[in-house]
């Protein structure tokens, strides 16, 4: 990108710059660090110089947005045309609980709605199962059947609003009551839109949210994308997810690495179903973090998209444009706030929202302050989803597309964190794929070493983390904080009740016959578990016809 | 010398949050204990065999939740009807202060909520746990 003779001079100018100001400056005084790094533990220069990017090249690796590869966006116009869709994950409680927040937040200009379940639903247990004892409507909201969702959803017209369900191991049975429900709103498969997160694999790896083991549990995956690529148009089959892998403790790099090694090994196997790499891999999404450190975020999308870009070219021989990018959602990072001083909570998640609108992303979950203390009461909501729309309409990120690019420190963050990516891509392959890799624990041990790292730097003081090892301060306990009524369990278990007691049995037991029927053969399930939702069998039900015949996973631990 | 300190550290019900459960488990084994980590999932009596085959000095519970309050009264109750009585039992994660009084009461020795440096649970342990 620069020319060589200037690039000539740029070097002389730093070397005296270097010998002359720089040294006699730490020669009187010392800078603040010795070694200064990203919270990643990656160092940062003084100074980043057209020197650093020398080998840049613009046509090559970054382009125009909306263009191959991809590096600044995946629009042509970006947030000019529309914003990225604001997203507020939500669920506690009954659906009815539920529903009165989904309404609240689209009132206020929320434009997508993600449905946060409780964990007996997303671990394939009904309420009343002994596991989830206490688990009732916690984290999530609780649903069992059909009936459920139709009370989540009541009053939202399923063509008006798109739909983002965070549900991994029993993506098939939620979906399918999904479709069962529009359906019965009136809205054809092909006006429905929106995600499931189907990620199974972070699932072993970090998330714990996994039912059977790794193959079984591949084929319902890939069962559902092929559905929906038949069925369903405009449904974003999985969203592959980096999120968790660095709630986790990973580093920037690492959660791009890893997230992309597990797409590599869902596109493998739809291309080993039979399905041509431009029949699904438009459709494949992500979904990223977006942690404090605004310029090693923005450079860590910018990287992970031009990298897939390839990928998808290069390795998977895509030629629709749309395989090519990687679109993603992204929420802030959950592990970074402080139960301590929470109010600080809202700036951090400020500068992420910010980090996320200058790195191009499609959709946003802003974490609220009160969230390492409790599930959000509806006040800190409304400023999580108000940090939205202040970085969306009063800070100007939105206004010219990638406005980092050509930043020295940026593009040279970029070139590193896909090196990295790079470096992660190719061990990987040589342990025989993603499987193997996570078989042998290496992906999930990457990730414990960097948790461990970044705990000693926070404890050692070498690393600053305001409100718990710099500036704290005596408070008074927290108050205000929103609690789920224990009850919920109780009503969850007599609904079920009432439920089993009236359904049609001669039709649930025939639909639950022919799902165990076709899962034991290599035809697809999603027919057979709609009908089954529509027949009122319930999550718990239909997930125990897996287990009985995939069995269940049980991880080995790395510690 | 005294016998290590025998800790179990576990995820008691559905949460798979066990990023704080693992580094503890490291930190843990560093300070010379000796730790078994249980995995996910753990019911109080998969929790409370554990203790007793091991014949464990300490029983860590990590719960983000929002099951602390079920889970964790359990396993001291579970631990008591088998005689464990002097098994020191510690619990963190997200964990409303309000509730501290609860644990506390039920026999949860101590809570260790977000931003608590490894360190404190270690000594808070050693200073507690029982003779050996």
């Amino acid at each position: 990108m620069f020319d060589e003779k200037v690039l000539e001079k740029i070097k002389g100018g730093k070397e005296k710059w270097d010998q002359g100001p720089v040294a006699k400056t730490l020669a009187k005084a010392p800078e603040q660090k010795p070694v200064f790094t990203t919270i990643s533990g990656t160092p940062v220069e003084r100074l980043y110089t057209p020197l650093d990017i020398a080998g840049l090249d613009y046509e090559r690796d970054l382009g125009f947005p909306g263009q191959f590869p991809y590096t600044r966006g995946v629009q042509p116009t970006m947030y000019r045309g529309r914003y990225w869709t604001m997203r507020q994950y939500a669920g506690f409680g009954s659906a009815k609980d539920t529903n009165a927040r989904y309404r609240y937040l689209l009132q206020q200009g929320q434009t997508g709605l993600s449905v946060a379940f409780q964990l007996p639903t997303q671990a394939g247990y009904d309420s009343d199962h002994p596991l989830s004892m206490g688990e009732v409507g916690k984290v999530g909201v609780a649903v069992d059947s059909i009936e459920d969702m139709k009370v989540l959803f009541d009053g939202i017209p399923l063509d008006k609003v798109t739909t983002s369900m965070t549900i991994n191991a029993a993506a098939t049975v939620l979906l399918g009551m999904y479709l069962a429900l529009a359906e019965e709103q009136g809205v054809p498969w092909d006006k429905v839109g929106g995600t499931v997160q189907n990620d199974v694999l972070k699932e072993i790896i970090c998330r714990g949210q996994y039912i059977y083991p790794p193959k079984p549990t591949m084929r319902l995956t890939v069962d559902l994308i092929e559905f929906c690529q038949k069925h369903v148009p405009r449904w974003n089959t999985i969203s592959i997810s980096g999120y968790h892998i660095r709630e986790s403790g990973s580093t920037a790099a690492q959660e791009m690495a890893f997230t992309i090694a597990d797409g590599i090994a869902y596109t493998q196997a739809c291309i080993e179903r039979g399905m041509d790499v431009d029949s699904f891999a438009p459709r494949l999404s992500f979904f990223f973090n977006a942690f404090t450190n605004v310029l090693e975020e923005v450079a860590k999308f910018r990287a992970a998209r031009r990298y897939w870009a390839k990928i998808m070219k290069e390795r998977f021989k895509a030629k629709d444009p749309r395989s090519m990018m990687l679109r993603y959602h992204v929420q802030t990072g959950g592990v970074t706030l402080t139960a301590q001083q929470p109010l600080n909570n809202i700036v951090r998640v400020a500068l992420q929202t910010y980090a996320t609108a200058l790195g191009g992303a499609q959709s946003l979950h802003t974490n609220s302050y009160d969230e390492a203390l409790c599930l959000p009461t509806q006040e800190a909501v409304t400023v999580a989803l108000r940090t939205q729309q202040i970085v969306a309409e009063e800070s100007g990120a939105t206004d010219s597309i990638d406005p980092l690019a050509g930043c020295y420190y940026v593009e040279q963050m970029t070139n590193k964190i896909e090196q990295e990516i790079d470096d992660y891509i190719k061990k990987i392959d040589a342990m025989g794929g993603t499987l193997a890799a996570i078989e042998q624990g290496y992906i999930q041990k990457e990730i414990q070493n960097s948790a461990y790292r970044f705990q000693k730097e926070i404890e050692s003081g070498e690393r600053v983390y305001v409100g718990i090892n710099k500036y704290t301060m005596e408070e008074p306990p927290p108050t205000n904080l929103l609690k789920v009524d224990m009850s919920v369990g109780d009503v969850e278990a007599a609904k079920l009740k009432k439920l089993r007691a009236e359904r049609d049995q001669a039709k649930w037991k025939a639909a639950l016959d022919k799902l165990r029927q076709v899962s034991q053969t290599d035809e697809n399930v999603m027919p057979a578990v709609i009908e089954a939702v529509k027949a009122k069998a319930t999550v718990g039900e239909i997930c125990d016809v897996w287990r009985d015949i995939y069995g269940q996973y049980r991880p080995k631990e790395f510690v | 010398m005294a016998k290590k300190i025998k800790i179990i550290v576990a995820k008691p019900g559905l949460d798979g949050h066990d990023r704080g459960a693992k580094l503890l488990a490291r930190i843990f084994a560093e300070e010379g204990m000796e730790v078994v980590y249980t995995g996910l999932r753990q019911t109080p009596e998969m929790i409370v065999a554990a203790a007793e085959q091991e014949d464990a000095d300490v029983v860590g519970l990590s719960s983000l939740s929002g099951v602390h309050n079920y889970f964790f009264p359990k396993v001291v109750e579970l631990l008591k009807s088998k005689g464990l009585n002097d098994v020191l039992v510690v619990g963190g994660g997200i964990i409303p202060i309000e509730d501290y009084d609860f644990l506390q009461k039920s026999g949860v020795k101590a809570i260790f909520g977000p931003g608590t440096p490894t360190m404190d649970i270690v000594s808070f342990i050693k200073s507690n746990v029982r003779a050996r």
